[in-house]
């Protein structure tokens, strides 16, 4: 009886010491997680003086918003931004359309080909986009296509697209067939269902893909490095490596690039953290 | 004759549709992998035609020491085993954590993940100020806490660099795994939980008979993502050591890099991206075999 009673309160109730261990840790862990953030911001506000002095983690002691000036001047980092938006936003327009005519085809036309169809594009999540580097830079360089936007935006509209196609089929499937049957019955061909009916239900759809995508581009490193070599044309990621060289033994300026680069992720985030978490599952459970 | 035209033109619609998809994919990344495995047969430097020399490069890639090859394979799977006996229980242990409800469960989830999404250029960056031989965070808090003695040139030093290279990678990433293993722990339904509970076990006896079973496929994508990201691993690597110091710290895609651009060997760098690809393939196939087994 007493054993039974004993049972009853396991059930209920966690050894609170055990709990209070459990806070103790997450906390620990949440400040592990924003210490980068909030050692960035201040760095960049702070003085060489400051930095390698005492007061290396403190908050500023004098404000120098003089850093973000010569980001911005001497670092071009205002371009760099401009340059990462244009390609980003060009990338996920061109894959976003893409991919929504591909799984409109592939999903909801019934034809002998669309599951193989689906699984040749599903490769593109496995295949690394090393894969395609060395002859993709060859035939750019022989078109003399180096040094563009495009050079960038078409690869990444092509990096993109898997995953885009994969989020969109999961939203498309849940739009019921019947209506593809009455708008054919009101006389919709097959093009005119896809731009009247199902791309205005596929909207909660494009901030999912779009969150993903940006994600992909706005940091992609790898790609930008190889391909761009002019400064005109750099990406963020691009741009603040060679600040970084030019800025070797002055922090703060850098400081000011990072946080240049990293702000618009964060303001979306927190607007929209249960969308991008979502996405992110999304592209990963079924995959 | 009708239903032959209605085909004809279903047909064409299905085309049209597929096109700019197809086109993308196709010019990319399919064609690539193709003119790849094509050239890896070739010496070629990129420009000429090159002359065909069978499986040469892939000979070479093994045996020529000064490629550093097996070096950057080594170090790869140096990151892999990290990712996937550290970072990856790590990222289940939270995401059991964040399953029992915790106050604050979302803010804690939303911290947690943050770090997936700033760029791996920052991250970088970041880590460089740490790791600073003269003014790091890392150098001066063993000075504060009285053990100078462990300085190091951490990413210049032979010793350390690799594993200066390893922590922030494995860090970075530890959110993205605990999210997705997050939303399998969320989608076990609470009867089952209950049920268990109520026959007398354990918070952490339900999380390993129950909960853990159900996300097994969830943990095998992990693992998959762990293994097949740390082949693929350059962002860090160019950032913190440039493959540096003596080489010491090469990855296949950094080599990928040197190939084309300093040594200008472009059929060996086609090499290089083959086996990449045949490595990821080749390992998402062990792991998926290697879960089944143990289904069984």
């Amino acid at each position: 009886m007493i054993m039974e009673n004993s049972k009853a309160l396991t059930v209920k109730e966690t050894n609170p010491a055990v709990k209070v261990l459990m806070y103790i840790f997450l906390v620990f862990w949440a400040v592990v997680n924003l210490f980068p953030i909030y050692f960035m911001f201040t760095f960049s506000l702070k003085s060489n003086e400051e930095i390698f002095g005492q007061n290396i983690i403190g908050l500023p002691r004098e404000w120098l918003f003089k850093n973000y000036v010569s980001a911005m001047n001497t670092g071009n980092m205002g371009l760099y931004f401009v340059n990462s938006l244009i390609v980003t936003i060009s990338a996920i327009a061109i894959s976003m359309m893409a991919a929504m005519m591909a799984t409109y085809a592939i999903t909801r036309i019934s034809w002998k080909l669309n599951k193989l169809t689906n699984a040749f594009f599903m490769l593109g999540l496995t295949i690394p986009i090393q894969a395609s580097i060395v002859p993709v830079y060859v035939v750019l360089s022989k078109l003399h296509w180096l040094n563009k936007y495009s050079t960038l935006i078409v690869p990444y509209s092509a990096f993109a697209l898997s995953m885009s196609i994969l989020i969109c089929t999961g939203f498309m499937v849940e739009i019921p067939s019947a209506l593809d049957e009455a708008a054919r019955i009101d006389g919709c061909g097959l093009a005119g269902t896809f731009f009247k009916i199902i791309l205005p239900l596929m909207k909660p759809a494009v901030s999912t893909v779009g969150v993903y995508s940006y994600l992909q581009c706005w940091n992609e490193f790898m790609f930008a490095n190889v391909f761009i070599s002019d400064s005109v044309h750099r990406t963020l990621p691009v741009g603040i490596k060679a600040l970084s060289g030019q800025y070797t033994t002055e922090w703060g300026p850098i400081g000011a690039a990072l946080c240049i680069a990293t702000f618009p992720t964060l303001i979306f985030y927190l607007f929209l953290s249960g969308k991008i978490q979502e996405s992110f599952i999304a592209g990963a459970v079924k995959g | 004759m009708k239903t032959n035209k209605t085909d004809f033109k279903k047909g064409i619609t299905i085309f049209l549709f597929l096109l700019p998809g197809l086109a993308l994919f196709v010019s990319i990344l399919i064609a690539p992998i193709a003119v790849s495995l094509y050239r890896s047969m070739y010496d070629w430097n990129g420009f000429s035609e090159g002359t065909f020399i069978g499986f040469n490069n892939y000979i070479e890639l093994f045996t020529n020491g000064s490629i550093k090859f097996i070096t950057a394979l080594k170090n790869s799977m140096w990151l892999a085993f990290f990712s996937v006996f550290v970072q990856l229980p790590f990222s289940l242990f939270l995401a059991l954590l964040l399953g029992r409800k915790p106050k604050k469960e979302r803010a804690f989830l939303s911290i947690f993940f943050m770090p997936v999404l700033i760029s791996t250029v920052v991250i970088g960056q970041l880590w460089l100020k740490i790791y600073n031989p003269d003014y790091g965070l890392l150098n001066r808090f063993l000075d504060a806490v009285r053990l100078g003695s462990l300085k190091h040139v951490w990413v210049g030093d032979v010793k350390t660099a690799l594993g200066s290279i390893i922590v922030p990678t494995i860090w970075q990433y530890i959110g993205y795994h605990m999210l997705l293993m997050y939303a399998g722990v969320k989608g076990v339904s609470t009867d089952l939980r209950e049920a268990a509970m109520l026959d007398g076990a354990t918070p952490w006896q339900v999380d390993r008979y129950v909960v853990i079973p159900i996300i097994k496929p969830i943990i095998r994508v992990s693992v998959i993502f762990a293994v097949t990201g740390s082949l693929k691993a350059y962002d860090f690597v160019r950032i913190l050591t440039e493959g540096g110091p003596f080489q010491s710290t090469e990855v296949p895609s950094t080599l990928l890099e040197n190939m084309l651009f300093l040594r200008n060997r472009y059929g060996m760098g086609s090499t290089i991206s083959v086996m990449l690809i045949f490595l990821c393939f080749a390992f998402a196939l062990l792991i998926t075999a290697a879960f089944r087994e143990r289904d069984v």
